[in-house]
């Protein structure tokens, strides 16, 4: 496992004029591993990312490259390229020399570079732009671009930025599965970097929840869903109801004024915890079978399911479910043991309300 | 109403130009008199060119104007560069300390520079007068760079150094080809400045090495001779072409 960590951060801190913006993070990154960092806006992953490009430097820390201590080398030396949330293409270069740029500076023949540009324009499906200005390129052909510029230096790590960021729902949809399938095909390690929690399920290998220059929770896609660590996560990982309750015992947790089998055990008896349901996992049933009784306060068409708001006297549920109940009925609601998903309480105060998206 | 407006306007426009159209008259009036037109000629033209003290002042004054505003460019693209990098408040104070000496009345500067000079014991002469040309251009020069700076999206520099670029490549290759029409017009636009500026010259050369503009001040004490008038108005065609493509340029810009 150790010889395939390629990017080893180990106890960066970082401020600005007194703010922590990194408070002592570990990480590591495996070969050819797609990991994202993800967080809220101001959580410190684009700082991270700038660590290891080496645009900023960590007020403590190391930052290890395949076993070497790269803290101190400009980024003109790191073997890692970047892609910037605004492109930041060359505007007074046409798109080939845009490409080109990274391999110039290498002295390669101008054969070579000639058959590595066409190369890159037609991985990125932009063949026959090559003398075009960047300026007239559209946003998502101009992040191609940057792409190109990018992977065509064959770096070992690629960092990208938001770089989906300015681009419309439709065409991040698509730019985020050829990004994937890129990275899979010429196995290059990516670091990518998103508020976007969807973008991060649907892309990464790895995902780095980060909140407050820390990191929250290291994990798969699916591990992160389903079984977030805190409250923070689990709310920012997707929608959920997040309920104060308490463990009586294993297996056996107290919240919203009725006890629910569940499948945790090892916090001890008595014992305050925060409890995390998908709204997706929660069933309608008959008011006299349910766990707990409330009335539906709204109902709100969502496309593939219904959104229903239930009010069940101290607490308000989100449900999704294919099918509708009417505005003010009473229902009953039960949850399947395996769908209750218990997690220690955040140490401070929840960010909750700021991490609603 | 209409014509209400027409006149006014004519009526400035004509407060601002019958002395130059006066001057450029006067230049191709063949006697000497000013109080009379005696025929259309080049004659003074023709004695302007002649006379070697015009000539070897037009020269100096060519000289002077385009070392300073070469100087001037690179020290003032430079500077820009530098407080562009800048955080907020010192680069509020570098602009603040830039624009001052442009608000300057210029026979402030011009006593304070030959003050400098007298101070140093630097002999007044050419390099003195280059020196104050460069020094009253620069802040010209980084305030027309400055808008093509904020322009720029600051990434393309970390794009260039991320892709293998030294800092001075980057500079070279990715940074000034991006700022070049504003070092162009700050370019010109001291060289403009540099050409017809009399009060800093007066004060920041010797007798013996004269520009255009105090040769003809020195002269006019002795009272004018009618190729003066030929050399003011080549002057201001000159100035009005080279305003021309400044104005032009900074337009194009915006």
């Amino acid at each position: 496992m150790e010889e395939q960590r390629l990017i080893t951060l180990e106890d960066i801190y970082k401020q600005y004029d007194g703010t922590t913006v990194l408070d002592h993070i570990n990480l590591y990154i495996r070969k050819k591993e797609f990991v994202t960092l993800l967080g809220p806006s101001g959580c410190g992953k684009t700082t991270t990312l700038r660590i290891i490009g080496g645009f900023e430097t960590a007020d403590s820390g190391r930052v290890i490259f395949d076993g070497q201590d790269i803290s101190g080398i400009p980024p003109y030396k790191r073997r890692v390229n970047t892609v910037f949330q605004k492109y930041a293409l060359f505007p007074h270069l046409n798109v080939r020399d845009n490409i080109a740029f990274g391999l110039k500076l290498k002295k390669m023949s101008k054969a070579e570079i000639d058959r590595k540009v066409d190369y890159m324009l037609d991985l990125v499906n932009l063949k026959g732009y090559g003398k075009r200005g960047v300026d007239s390129l559209s946003g998502g052909q101009q992040q191609r671009i940057a792409i190109a510029r990018a992977l065509v230096n064959e770096p070992e790590v690629l960092l990208l930025d938001e770089p989906l960021g300015a681009l419309d729902l439709k065409l991040r949809k698509e730019m985020q599965l050829e990004l994937k399938a890129m990275q899979q095909r010429l196995g290059i390690t990516f670091l990518y970097v998103t508020h976007d929690q969807e973008e991060a399920l649907t892309m990464s290998d790895t995902i780095v929840v980060m909140q407050g220059g820390r990191i929250l929770q290291i994990g798969t896609p699916k591990s992160i869903y389903d079984e977030p660590k805190n409250a923070f996560v689990a709310n920012f990982i997707g929608e959920s109801n997040i309920f104060p309750g308490t463990m009586i015992r294993d297996e056996l947790v107290h919240f919203c004024g009725a006890d629910f089998p569940c499948v945790d055990s090892g916090f001890g008896e008595d014992h305050p915890v925060d409890v995390v349901i998908r709204p997706e996992d929660i069933l309608l049933v008959g008011e006299d079978v349910g766990q707990v009784t409330g009335t539906i306060k709204s109902v709100l068409f969502k496309g593939v399911h219904y959104e229903m708001i239930i009010d069940a006297g101290h607490s308000i549920w989100k449900v999704h479910s294919t099918t509708m109940q009417p505005e003010g009925s009473r229902v009953g609601l039960a949850v399947v043991p395996f769908n209750i998903h218990i997690m220690h309480r955040m140490e401070e105060e929840k960010p909750q309300e700021e991490a609603k998206k | 109403m209409k014509f209400i407006k027409r006149f006014y306007l004519g009526l400035v426009l004509a407060f601002l130009y019958i002395p130059i159209v006066v001057l450029i008259v006067q230049s191709f009036n063949a006697g000497k008199s000013r109080a009379k037109w005696e025929g259309f000629s080049f004659r003074w033209y023709e004695e302007l060119f002649k006379d070697p003290n015009i000539m070897n002042s037009l020269v100096i004054t060519l000289a002077i104007a385009v070392l300073a505003a070469l100087f001037a460019t690179i020290i003032g693209t430079l500077a820009a560069i530098g407080i562009h990098a800048m955080k907020r408040r010192p680069q509020q104070l570098m602009l603040t300390l830039n624009n001052i000496p442009m608000t300057m009345p210029d026979i402030v500067t011009g006593i304070s520079l030959m003050l400098l000079f007298i101070f140093t014991q630097v002999e007044r002469g050419f390099v003195t007068m280059l020196l104050a040309h460069i020094t009253f251009d620069v802040p010209y020069v980084i305030l027309s760079i400055m808008p093509k700076l904020k322009q720029m999206n600051k990434n393309t520099y970390e794009a260039a150094l991320d892709l293998g670029a030294t800092p001075m490549y980057a500079l070279f290759h990715v940074i000034l080809p991006q700022v070049m029409p504003g070092v162009i017009t700050g370019a010109m636009l001291a060289f403009t400045l540099s050409l017809d500026d009399f009060t800093i010259s007066y004060f920041t050369t010797s007798p013996l090495v004269q520009n255009l503009s105090t040769l003809i001040y020195s002269q006019a004490r002795k009272g004018i001779k009618p190729t003066m008038n030929a050399l003011s108005a080549l002057m201001f065609v000159a100035l009005l072409l080279l305003l021309l493509v400044v104005n032009k340029r900074t337009a194009e810009e915006e």
